[in-house]
């Protein structure tokens, strides 16, 4: 996978791009802020460097500054950016746009928010052909199918005329990468190419442009949150903290003896094979005591507290409004309705955690929003305690005490929050409509309980969402799923919108809740690293059906079914 | 960014309130907002002060200053009758606003509650109340608002009713796309979690998120509200004289223009422009102030 060039070409030769004492101003409301400061960045010919950095780092600012494509309240306040002997900071409009797309391309995070929703792709590729001059009218539908089978869209003659919609967000990301390689650009920046992007489909992605752009000798920055992603594809590694470029080494060197504290924490917050959950956190803050984990000990209760049998869930497909008046043509095959959760059957014993893990599509969601009683299953039962609780109707759920005993932290903490509430407000919803209290004393006091379980500073509880940090916003979120004291939780990819050090803390936070108050877990999560680390048994679904479930490290060490090997082989591992 | 805003956000302390703060970082950015609120005070003032500053009682006529072109001593002439311009139109500020004001108040509780229901529940609610709105919809909305008050009476409470009710699909419309948006946020999903019932969820947590979005709507609602009332007077409908009102006064004086009295129909219908105009300014500047997008 590495450049077949040697670290002693890159210092011979003049650097392709070579970005010196960069420092890049927005203009806020609340004065001048400097995302980026006196950045240093060269990259050779044919070399892979990756940028890392969690967000606000910066790392995205420098790529477009390099690209002049910061918005308006930005700009390039000191620095130089010279491009093969260009100076792209003193260059014109005109030649900028000439450079984009032509010289230097980029790949966005969303495939499907840059490209156009009612274009073709064929189409879409042309514009960019057309526009750089690079094929003319008459041969430019070859050269764009030609880019089609280049990054390996199979029938790429039929899937020209394919709409963005009509394609998975991995076959997007795949018609981004041949829009950016169409004029064959010599460098290439790639954004979080593949956040959002199921971990299977993520190294087919990788794969694909380290090998096209090792195949034509381009170079290639990566920008990334994630180190074992860096430390796979890339030769060379910045790691940014506030705008400051922090450390910058080979990949394997900066795994091997990282020299910056920043990146130690990082890299300890990485989760990987091998470590334990205490063992995320930096070593300052490492506990004294690490406690063993007693799932192993958890209550022997012989009665499961949740059996989920045969569990199905059926969506109808859609049907032509004239056959739903004069039924369907005679002759016609009668079409089975989509089966997103297809029996589904497991337990969760008291304070046990299972993890639910599965690429997008594969019904986890739907079936942890069954357990909620969100959604009305089609067929099967979910038993909880004792009762049947998916004979209840989701609508009356609502007005039951049983609803104080499920409870559920959501995937987006911003998403999750009402932005009217305070976080005061947002962790008392739940115990003014289903507690017992009297005064707003009581509530308050209790708010005040809850946050410090939840190690969320009590002066923080007066504020708005938008005025808390990501981590923050994850903590009012627990601590209103707990509020009422829960027996399961539904942890639905809790940390998924989280930067790696915050994710470690909200982990261990998790397991220390459930150590102290004995609930039960149900994690829903895409990262087998991170389920590795909090869950004793795991499930893996796909296409609405578990295909493996039991014990984490059984299922984790020696996989039974080809799909888990598959999903455990495609996670990149940094080279430790 | 302006110095004054630069000023204010390294002010010790930041004493004052955020969105005091944000109203002057948009004030500072954009000029006219600031311009538009100030009109928006001096209509306010005329409003709830216009009989004690007017110079002469409205109603009085002096036949010995009848049709007189503006002077010192009426400033924007006199009319058929010897009354003073300046004071009538200043005067009759209380009455247009007040009719704006209070359909503008009925439409968006009707109108607001209505839409959010039916984005947020959908289904049958989403058909009764976008069927009402596309019926209101189906007539040239001033024909209608005609026909509502030559039907019911001429009074000022219809002229209300009738400003309200072909308002309300403007409402029900921004109502409904929001709160359809809404329904499927995560606080929405964990207020359900929380046990709150669906009513609850509708008032409590979808109502509060569209609120800025609505507010927007009034402020440009309200120059158009302003513009009908007086529409329908100067037709005859809805307010008659001699109450001083701008839409009267312009149509008594649009039978002197060709005579050469200009004046008479000129300064309502100048009171009755910078209104309009105050009010959709004014909603621009709100869109900004209440826009999470433009926010830094």
């Amino acid at each position: 996978m590495r450049a077949p060039s040697t670290p002693a070409e890159h210092k011979t030769a003049l650097p392709l791009l070579d970005v010196r004492d960069l420092t890049v101003e927005f203009s806020t409301r609340h004065g001048t802020v400097r995302a980026v400061r006196h950045v240093d960045l060269t990259v050779a010919k044919g070399e892979t460097v990756a940028i890392v950095g969690e967000s606000g780092s910066g790392k995205s600012v420098t790529s477009y500054a390099v690209m002049r494509i910061l918005d308006r309240a930005g700009r390039i306040a000191e620095g130089s950016v010279h491009f093969s002997g260009f100076d792209l900071r003193a260059a014109t409009e005109g030649f900028m746009q000439d450079m984009r797309g032509r010289e230097i391309s980029m790949i966005f995070q969303n495939p499907r928010a840059a490209l156009n929703p009612i274009r073709k792709i064929g189409r879409q590729i042309e514009d960019v052909l057309l526009q750089h001059a690079q094929a003319g009218s008459a041969a430019v539908a070859e050269k764009a199918i030609e880019l089609l089978d280049q990054v390996r869209i199979a029938r790429p003659r039929e899937r020209y005329h394919a709409y963005p919609f009509e394609l998975s967000g991995g076959m997007c990301q795949r018609v981004v990468i041949a829009i950016a390689l169409a004029c064959r650009p010599q460098l290439l920046i790639a954004d979080e190419p593949t956040t959002g992007l199921d971990v299977t489909t993520q190294k087919a992605v990788m794969d694909l442009i380290v090998e096209l752009t090792h195949e034509r000798g381009m170079s290639t920055i990566l920008i990334t949150h994630d180190l074992g992603l860096a430390a796979a594809y890339c030769d060379r590694v910045l790691v940014m903290e506030k705008g400051e470029v922090v450390e910058t080494a080979d990949s394997e060197a900066i795994f091997k003896s990282p020299s910056h504290p920043y990146t130690r924490k990082l890299m300890r917050a990485t989760p990987r094979p091998g470590i334990s959950l205490r063992g995320l956190m930096p070593e300052s803050e490492g506990r004294a005591v690490p406690s063993p984990r007693p799932s192993a000990v958890a209550v022997k209760d012989p009665q499961p507290l949740l059996v989920v049998d045969r569990l199905v869930k059926e969506y109808p497909r859609r049907t032509r409004p004239l056959d739903k008046i004069f039924g369907p043509p005679p002759g016609a095959a009668v079409e089975t309705p989509f089966r997103a959760v297809d029996g589904v059957s497991f337990s969760i014993q008291r304070g046990e955690s299972v993890g639910l893990v599965g690429e997008s599509g594969c019904g986890k969601s739907t079936t942890s929003m069954m357990l909620m009683r969100l959604v009305d299953h089609t067929s099967g039962s979910i038993v909880f305690a004792g009762e049947d609780i998916g004979s209840i109707p989701a609508r009356e759920f609502g007005s039951l005490p049983l609803r104080r005993r499920i409870q559920m932290v959501f995937q987006d903490p911003t998403d999750s929050l009402n932005p009217r509430y305070t976080a005061a407000r947002a962790i008392a919803d739940p115990l003014l409509r289903l507690g017992n209290f009297k005064t707003h004393a009581e509530v308050r006091s209790r708010c005040e309980e809850l946050a410090a379980e939840v190690g969320l500073p009590l002066d923080l509880l007066d504020r708005f969402p938008h005025q808390l940090s990501g981590g923050q916003k994850a903590r009012v979120g627990i601590a209103r799923a707990i509020a009422l004291r829960p027996e399961l939780v539904v942890l639905d990819e809790p940390t998924a919108a989280l930067d790696v050090s915050v994710q470690a803390v909200v982990l261990n936070l998790l397991q220390d809740l459930k150590e102290s108050l004995g609930m039960s877990y149900l994690f829903v999560s895409h990262d087998l690293n991170v389920v590795r680390l909090l869950c004793d048994r795991v499930m893996v679904m796909r296409s609405g059906r578990v295909v493996e479930q039991g014990p984490t490290a059984q299922v984790l060490e020696s996989p039974a079914s080809d799909y888990t090997r598959e999903l455990i082989s495609a996670i990149p591992h940094p080279p430790l | 960014m302006s110095d004054s805003a630069l000023h204010a956000a390294a002010a010790p302390g930041q004493s004052s309130p955020t969105i005091l703060r944000h109203a002057r970082h948009v004030v500072s950015e954009n000029p006219v907002t600031g311009f538009a609120f100030a009109l928006f005070l001096l209509i306010a003032t005329c409003a709830l002060l216009g009989p004690h500053v007017a110079p002469y009682d409205p109603l009085a006529s002096d036949a010995a200053a009848i049709l007189q072109p503006p002077s010192l001593k009426h400033w924007c002439g006199t009319d058929q009758l010897g009354r003073d311009i300046f004071s009538r139109v200043i005067v009759a500020t209380r009455l247009d606003f007040v009719i704006a004001l209070s359909s503008v108040v009925l439409v968006f509780a009707a109108g607001g509650l209505s839409g959010t229901a039916a984005g947020f529940f959908g289904g049958w609610t989403d058909r009764i109340v976008g069927r009402i709105s596309d019926t209101i919809m189906a007539f040239p909305l001033f024909v209608l608002a005609m026909g509502i008050v030559a039907a019911l009476g001429n009074t000022v409470t219809n002229i209300v009713l009738a400003t309200a009710i072909i308002n309300f699909p403007l409402y029900v419309r921004v109502a409904r796309a929001q709160a359809n948006v809404k329904r499927d946020a995560g606080f929405v999903l964990a207020a359900r979690l929380s046990g709150n019932s669906e009513a609850r969820i509708m008032l409590c947590h979808v109502l509060p998120n569209i609120m800025p979005i609505m507010m927007v709507q009034i402020s440009l609602t309200m120059g158009y509200a302003i513009l009908n009332a007086a529409g329908l007077s100067f037709i005859g409908l809805g307010v008659r004289a001699p109450t001083p009102e701008w839409g009267i006064m312009v149509a008594e004086g649009a039978a002197n223009i060709i005579s050469g009295e200009w004046w008479i129909a000129l300064f309502p219908g100048a009171a009755l422009m910078l209104a309009v105009f105050c009010f959709n300014l004014l909603g621009d500047g709100l869109r900004d102030v209440v826009d999470p997008q433009r926010r830094t």
